[in-house]
């Protein structure tokens, strides 16, 4: 097979200086950062109706559709409700149910993003074989789809707010900045945990289990002041959970007297956008380093 | 082992093409080996798997499959390559490893810009209706929002869904087999690739189907491009590609035009 190693007897070039004359380059090869943010840049239209139709198919089967959207986090605070504020009748906390829903649907957006985002290269290798696209397309496109998830249940939440007697307030606006630092500390939490469930299939029966173990330590189902109990170094590290943190700026922006375990606002702000920002970064690189991995095996 | 035909120069020189011949893929000695999970066997038990976790041993259900065995050809711009092959041969593996889905393991393969690979079992959303399916395959091929709704009636008429009725607006798992091929094939079809790797989708479809989407391969190689065609109907290799390649057991048996190398194969097959 010695004369196989000419492509063209004519010229006399190897395999490697033809390709390198004629500018190919090696099948499969991974874009570098900068290279890859813009094309997953120019994929945001993909990104987006990729998220649309996500979330129109996980409804697409039920009788009442996209009802499921508002339904699903009435049912889920009713039934918290049920136990904590009636069968064990909480009394420390003013205004419980509005308490208790603001933490719950905070922190089902990052649950389910992350349950959503384990699966998001693993549940999906047939697109990833058929098709080339930047894959950070689907974590994020996974976020996405939670995103608008959150956005009905914070409908749900701001009529349950209203309902139960609290005042309209300038403060409400602060909403706004602390979903939008959620919502980049997701998306880039969801590009580290696709990673890692695209290599460890296990994961995702591990997965219900970290999270049920968050969401204890980010004081969604009973008072945080509860954390004031704990060591003095336990309960400071208990206010960088960037989940309490989220919780809590929710919190300080829809109810008037919620305890909160975080003393100054400028704290919460600072620890969430460190947050954002670190996991925002730190997930996209880490994401983009597995990427010609994708859909092999 | 390889066969060299000077006649492939030849057969290639009658096409409409440019002064010099542009190479498009360049596969130099490439090595396959992938690993395979033999599925539920002996060794599955709780008790087996614990031990592999505490001695760090990797699953014996797993096996090491050397698919492509030191292949090399060059491919231009242009061409239409038909790869045959008996069953388990490596055109698949060779497929996806131009794409870039499978690594080499040894030498290389280069590539221009970025081949597609449309195969029968990729797979879009079942859930959606067959137009979201082409706006999102449109999208995720890189395709700006005005275009994909230019395009999404061309593509939707091109597979033919719509004949029996309103299928586009029916979700895609109520298609029979045939018709999601179809569809897939449309939606690939409908960029102009640098390089098309196509695995087996013309086979599927009716007779209709099966001219337009020839007539589709022979526009996309004109337009500059070249297309890979693996599959096991040696007429619609003999319609479509004028070059052929011949993989036997992951090594390259014959690389030439495809009158000769499908003789040869013939012959092959039916002395076995």
């Amino acid at each position: 097979m010695a004369d196989t190693a000419l492509a063209d007897p004519e010229t006399g070039l190897t395999q490697a200086q033809l390709a390198a004359r004629h500018g190919l380059r090696v099948a499969g090869e991974r874009p570098s950062l900068t290279a890859y943010a813009q094309t997953l840049w120019a994929y945001r239209h993909f990104i987006r109706s990729y998220a649309n139709a996500k979330l129109v198919a996980s409804f697409s089967t039920a009788k009442l559709g996209q009802l499921w959207q508002v339904l699903t986090p009435l049912t889920n605070a009713a039934v918290y409700y049920l136990i904590f504020g009636w069968v064990l009748q909480q009394k420390e906390i003013p205004n419980f149910i509005a308490y208790l829903t603001t933490g719950l649907f905070i922190f089902n957006f990052t649950q389910s993003a992350v349950l959503a985002g384990t699966q998001s290269i693993s549940g999906q290798l047939g697109l990833i074989r058929a098709l080339h696209f930047p894959r950070a397309s689907l974590p994020l496109a996974a976020t996405l789809t939670q995103f608008q998830q959150l956005l009905a249940s914070m409908v749900v939440l701001i009529g349950i707010v209203l309902v139960t007697g609290e005042p309209i307030t300038a403060e409400w606006l602060l909403l706004v900045p602390a979903l939008l630092l959620q919502s980049v500390f997701n998306g880039g939490l969801t590009m580290a945990v696709a990673r890692m469930g695209a290599k460890a299939s296990d994961l995702k029966q591990v997965m219900p289990f970290i999270l049920r173990t968050w969401m204890y330590g980010s004081g969604v189902l009973y008072s945080v002041s509860l954390f004031e109990n704990l060591p003095g170094w336990a309960t400071q590290l208990v206010q960088l959970n960037p989940m309490l943190v989220y919780i809590e700026l929710a919190r300080y922006a829809l109810l008037d007297s919620a305890p909160l375990l975080s003393t100054s606002l400028t704290q919460m702000l600072v620890v969430g956008t460190v947050w954002a920002v670190a996991m925002g970064i730190g997930g996209f690189i880490y994401f983009w380093r597995g990427e010609q991995e994708y859909g092999r095996g | 082992m390889v066969e060299h035909f000077e006649a492939s120069n030849d057969a290639t020189l009658t096409l409409p093409r440019v002064e010099q011949r542009i190479p498009t893929v360049v596969v130099d000695e490439a090595h396959v080996i992938y690993r395979v999970h033999k599925g539920a066997g002996g060794g599955t038990s709780p008790v087996a798997a614990l031990r592999r976790l505490v001695t760090r041993t990797s699953a014996p259900n797993i096996q090491e499959v050397h698919a492509v065995k030191g292949v090399t050809f060059t491919a231009y711009r242009g061409e239409a390559i038909g790869l045959i092959g008996s069953n388990g041969s490596g055109k698949s593996t060779l497929l996806r490893t131009i794409a870039g889905l499978l690594p080499v393991n040894r030498g290389a393969v280069y590539t221009q810009g970025q081949p597609s690979l449309l195969g029968v079992n990729a797979a879009l959303l079942n859930d959606l209706s067959g137009e979201r399916n082409v706006t999102l395959g449109c999208l995720a091929m890189g395709m700006t929002p005005e275009d994909v709704a230019q395009l999404t009636p061309e593509i939707i008429e091109f597979s033919g869904i719509n004949e029996r009725g309103d299928f586009a607006s029916l979700p895609m798992r109520t298609y029979s087999s045939g018709m999601a091929a179809r569809l897939r094939f449309a939606i690939a079809a409908a960029k102009m690739h640098d390089v098309l790797l196509i695995d087996e989708a013309l086979a599927t479809g009716d007779k209709g189907f099966r001219k337009r989407s020839e007539q589709r391969v022979r526009e996309l190689r004109e337009s500059a491009g070249t297309v890979f065609l693996v599959s096991h109907q040696l007429s619609s290799i003999r319609d479509t590609c004028e070059r052929t390649i011949w993989l036997e057991s992951g090594v390259l048996r014959m690389d030439g035009p495809t009158d000769e190398v499908i003789r040869a194969y013939e012959a092959f097959a039916n002395g076995k």
